[in-house]
């Protein structure tokens, strides 16, 4: 449902570039994005979103390319993206973003069960102002239950258990689980979370620009937990040291 | 009273066109009288000598809403009135005051309301106050409105003022006076555009110990329209002040913002913000991704802002 052609991302404002980049995702899946930081995972939720135009390569989703559609476009034709860090508004609430996410006013119940999912409770929360007065957790789980209104054929979520505590990260999980098992739509998840990598269905890894590896979840997980237990010691890879920066 | 009047008054008020308000109110049309009603506790008399009203809020009168709405329907009126409220001990009302102007000739048109509160001790007022112009005239719709309010030991008042496009120039001018344990809340919120002017400016003194008052302007200046906010907050003993400007700045618009704290007295915790600032790419990116246009996201914001 979602295929990327070459796609490369080389513009002076952006610290994180692709260097041609071919991933297809089917529909129903759940897909985990992976790897170091900076290595470019953020650049291609942005790029497919719409937010960040891709230097060259086209985007194809369900068929149809939507490379040169704007955000909007692409937003109403089924894409959803939950923001690693969420934006703030004055003046705008919690009730007043979801329902505009969900493009119809949302009665109590159904508000009450999307925040529940992300482990808030709707009668502190729906009259809230999404504004400086939530904290880091509380935004970045109303931007999650944001996402998840919109019901969407595509929802891109970019690192979602940033900022949030271990007790609505199980529920997190949860509601990731469910989703899948629902199959309501495809799911692209940026992580290092082992927890989100074991119930992805393919793994993608992203380093440097390129995408390293992908597969199935039971082939790529041993391998990358493996490599990543690897990385952290020091003694069997003398290079991992001076390639963190930590030498001389 | 007429029809523009009664579209005027539905604008700045819950008027519904034909109906009429319960409890006490005065309707002030061009510069004279289209209606008033006096009701047990709340008494409206003229003013000897100069335009205007007194109002008087008995004590220990709640949950009266008192209505003193002023029109001016045509071009070429130049209309000044002085009303002055005393509000009685321990009373609690909302008062719904406001104007609207419309023009539909060449000539300018003026409303200058000069609004005196006397809060006695331990009472509340909600002040309501809403702005606006209409018309297709090329005459000017001016709106200066003046606020003077002092608030006795342990009163309350909080003050609405909204003023959304339509006014050609405005010039806006608060003062208070806040005593022992009392309490004021200013919240207002402004949009110009075109060429139209705003000035607004406020003074409030912390007089009394315990003192408080909270200050909140968010503004929204589009097209070539000129903005200027000022604000003068002083601390005259153990008292809280905050003041807060806001504004979003669009097209070639320009935005002024002064703020002045000043403390005599050790106690006195004053704070202020000031942010003047476009409306941040990454709101407008985050409704777009909702399936919002620029367009639609620009006013969701606007209006959030604004609410």
């Amino acid at each position: 449902m979602l295929e990327l052609r070459n796609i490369t991302v080389d513009v002076p404002n952006v610290r994180e570039i692709l260097r041609g980049i071919d991933l297809t995702v089917e529909k129903g899946k759940l897909v985990v994005l992976t790897g170091p930081n900076g290595g470019g995972k953020s650049t291609l939720a942005k790029v497919v979103a719409g937010i960040q135009p891709p230097t060259s390569g086209s985007i194809f989703f369900e068929g149809e390319d939507i490379t040169h559609l704007s955000i909007t476009e692409r937003a109403r034709r089924g894409i959803a993206f939950a923001f690693q860090q969420p934006v703030r508004f004055k003046g705008i609430t919690v009730r007043d973003l979801i329902s505009l996410a969900s493009g119809e006013e949302l009665d109590e119940t159904r508000l009450c069960a999307l925040l529940r999912d992300v482990g808030l409770c709707a009668r502190d929360y729906i009259d809230r102002e999404v504004d400086a007065s939530l904290s880091g957790g509380e935004i970045k789980r109303i931007e999650i239950a944001c996402a998840l209104s919109r019901r969407a054929k595509l929802t891109i979520f970019d690192e979602p258990e940033a900022g949030i505590d271990l007790w609505s990260f199980q529920s997190l999980i949860g509601v990731f689980e469910r989703l899948r098992g629902h199959m309501e739509g495809t799911i692209m998840i940026i992580s290092h979370q082992e927890r989100i990598l074991a119930v992805a269905d393919e793994i993608a890894v992203l380093n440097d620009g390129h995408i390293t590896a992908f597969g199935p979840r039971e082939t790529m997980l041993p391998d990358l937990l493996g490599g990543e237990r690897c990385a952290c010691c020091p003694g069997q890879d003398a290079g991992c040291i001076d390639k963190g920066g930590m030498g001389a | 009273m007429n029809k523009l009047t009664e579209t005027l008054l539905s604008l700045i008020s819950d008027y519904q066109p034909g109906g009429t308000f319960t409890g006490a109110y005065n309707i002030r049309e061009d510069g004279g009288c289209a209606g008033r009603q006096s009701s047990e506790n709340v008494t409206i008399t003229p003013k000897l000598g100069k335009p205007g009203i007194d109002i008087f809020v008995s004590p220990k009168t709640r949950g009266e809403t008192v209505y003193i709405p002023a029109c001016v329907t045509h071009s070429g009126v130049d209309d000044l009135v002085y009303n002055d409220f005393i509000i009685g001990e321990g009373a609690d009302v909302t008062i719904v005051a406001g104007c609207g102007v419309h023009t539909e000739g060449e000539e300018e048109s003026r409303h200058n309301g000069i609004h005196h509160f006397h809060l006695g001790r331990g009472s509340r007022v909600l002040y309501l106050e809403k702005h606006v112009g209409i018309g297709e005239g090329s005459g000017a719709r001016r709106i200066n409105p003046v606020t003077r309010a002092d608030l006795e030991e342990d009163a309350y008042m909080e003050m609405d003022t909204t003023q959304i496009g339509g006014v050609d120039a405005t010039e806006r001018l608060t003062e208070a006076v806040v005593g022992k344990g009392a309490k004021l809340i200013i919240r207002e919120k402004l949009l110009t555009e075109g060429r139209q002017t705003a000035k607004t400016a406020f003074t409030v003194t912390l007089q009394g110990e315990d003192s408080r008052a909270d200050i909140v302007s968010r503004s929204v200046a589009k097209g070539e329209s000129k903005q200027s906010f000022c604000s003068v907050m002083t601390g005259e003993s153990r008292c809280a002040g905050h003041s807060e400007c806001d504004a979003i700045i669009m097209d070639s618009a320009s935005v002024s913002a002064a703020p002045e704290l000043m403390a005599n007295h050790l106690d006195a915790a004053l704070i202020h913000e000031a942010a003047i600032g476009k409306i941040a790419g990454e709101q407008l990116i985050k409704l777009m991704t909702l399936g919002l246009s620029e367009q639609e996201a620009e006013t969701k914001i606007i209006e959030g802002f604004l609410k």
